[in-house]
């Protein structure tokens, strides 16, 4: 088996095939994380390049983490100590460090696109840990990679994508890879922080929160990023909390096997309460501990065999 | 299965239950008991030879065996050189293996290279007192120093040969086939 891809570089047209086959090796690789010894030796020889030109604590950390359990050789640059700041060029930068004989490079930018522009200009396999508003691949996999594990398939589960779709590369990997898999997902959140034509992208859209909850099997919160409300996209973060916050009140109907999910870092009281998010709905460190997995996933798949 | 290959079978149902037995009370012979062993198949044909070595040993000593499951594909010294990416399964050992005497159970020993890698994963398990080798089928053309202490049947082969081993549990029957290998 092998994905028909080289890289991972957005879940949007990606078969179903690729995202069961990167689900399934992502729970093999599970097991590993368990053991006592937490190695194994399938990427020795293997070079990555972690670059994150945009700030990232979890998701470089269960980068880093993945690739340390694989046995990978890593080395991680972050932009404010790199010669970015001299003015060189993203092509340059990696061509720079391809020079050095890297196998394959992990890529977070506030570009949309970024990756993609990398993947055309190098040899090695390219890994998107988020392009701007555009995707964020390995965050929507282990979103599904926990709802797997709750529920066994995502075949018919509603899932609702609750905040600032807009700007959120987790909402728009998710609505395409849970899509793929024959779930059903709505997204709700302030008419300004919702984008044009959602609908497109196979949708229900909702702006009152209680609508969109209802016969819901799973909530994603987003991260409310309070930058928006400088840009005049919402009236205020207190009408933001009162109409969107994540509260025990608005679960009172809910599902008995409710899911509450995160993608991370949270404002405690702003887009979910703190009781929620530490309630048994939640399964937020689930996908914490899933993202390391399926980051091991993704690696191991592209640094393929043979190529 | 094209055609033109010639089928040849060297094991049958009753033949391959004969072997598990034997290699059962060879292993408890051996080990005076079956006090402190444990069992360990490798996929995807061991793991079921092993659970079936371990309910014979159960049956004739009243004692309960831990049996495990380990994959081997992350331990492969040639995952960078095959073409097709092997599919990864979970390795399962929810018991210490310190301290205890490890029966490996694999269905063909061919080159060595699956026990060796075998090996290597076991030791990131822990520190077993001793590890010992069951294998339905012995063919050679060993390419490590690798040798098996419980054999079922000792298979002489060519290394134009292949051989298959079915069992019950996946292929719904048990058997050991020779075939040539299309050239």
């Amino acid at each position: 088996m092998a994905l028909k891809s080289k890289h991972l570089l957005g879940l949007e047209g990606v078969n179903r095939e690729d995202i069961q086959l990167m689900l399934d090796t992502a729970a093999s690789f599970k097991e590993i994380l368990e053991r006592p010894i937490k190695i194994v030796p399938a990427l020795r020889g293997i070079t990555v390049a972690n670059l994150f030109f945009e700030p990232s604590t979890r998701t470089r950390f269960s980068f880093e983490l993945a690739e340390k359990r694989l046995s990978a050789d890593s080395v991680s640059f972050s932009k404010d100590s790199s010669s970015v700041r001299k003015g060189e060029t993203l092509k340059d930068t990696v061509r720079n460090i391809e020079a050095m004989r890297v196998d394959l490079v992990v890529i977070r930018h506030s570009a949309a696109g970024a990756p993609h522009f990398l993947a055309r200009c190098v040899d090695a396999s390219v890994i998107n840990a988020g392009d701007g508003a555009h995707e964020h691949p390995t965050q929507a996999l282990l979103d599904m990679m926990t709802l797997r594990e709750k529920y066994g398939s995502l075949e018919g589960l509603r899932v609702v994508i609750v905040g600032d779709i807009a700007h959120s590369r987790v909402a728009r990997s998710n609505i395409w890879g849970l899509n793929t898999l024959g779930a059903s997902v709505a997204v709700c959140g302030p008419k300004t922080l919702i984008p044009l034509d959602v609908e497109q992208l196979g949708v229900d859209v909702y702006v009152h929160l209680d609508d969109a909850l209802e016969g819901a099997d799973v909530i994603n919160v987003l991260r409310l990023q309070f930058e928006r409300q400088t840009q005049g996209l919402l009236p205020s973060v207190r009408e933001y909390i009162r109409q969107y916050c994540i509260t025990t009140e608005r679960l009172a109907d809910a599902k008995e096997n409710l899911t509450i999910m995160h993608p991370g870092p949270i404002n405690r009281g702003v887009e979910i309460t703190q009781e929620v998010a530490d309630g048994p709905y939640s399964v937020i460190l689930d996908q914490v501990t899933n993202g390391v997995a399926v980051r091991m996933a993704a690696l191991f798949l592209l640094s393929g065999g043979g190529v | 299965m094209s055609g033109g290959r010639s089928l040849n079978q060297i094991m049958d149902n009753k033949d391959v239950q004969r072997a598990v037995t034997r290699i059962a009370h060879e292993i408890i012979e051996r080990n005076k008991g079956a006090q402190n062993l444990v069992i360990v198949g490798i996929r995807a044909r061991g793991d079921y030879l092993a659970a079936r070595i371990a309910q014979v040993i159960e049956g004739i000593e009243e004692v309960n065996i831990p049996v495990g499951v380990i994959d081997i594909t992350l331990y492969r010294d040639d995952l960078q050189v095959v073409l097709e990416q092997p599919v990864v399964h979970k390795t399962e050992i929810p018991f210490d293996i310190g301290g205890r005497v490890v029966i490996l159970v694999d269905d063909v020993l061919n080159t060595g290279r699956t026990i060796r890698a075998a090996l290597d994963q076991l030791v990131d398990f822990g520190r077993p007192r001793s590890v010992q080798l069951a294998v339905l089928v012995d063919r050679g053309h060993r390419e490590l120093p690798i040798r098996a202490d419980y054999v079922g049947k000792n298979v002489p082969t060519s290394q134009g040969q292949r051989v298959t081993v079915k069992v019950q549990e996946v292929d719904g029957s048990d058997e050991v086939t020779v075939e040539e290998e299309p050239s």
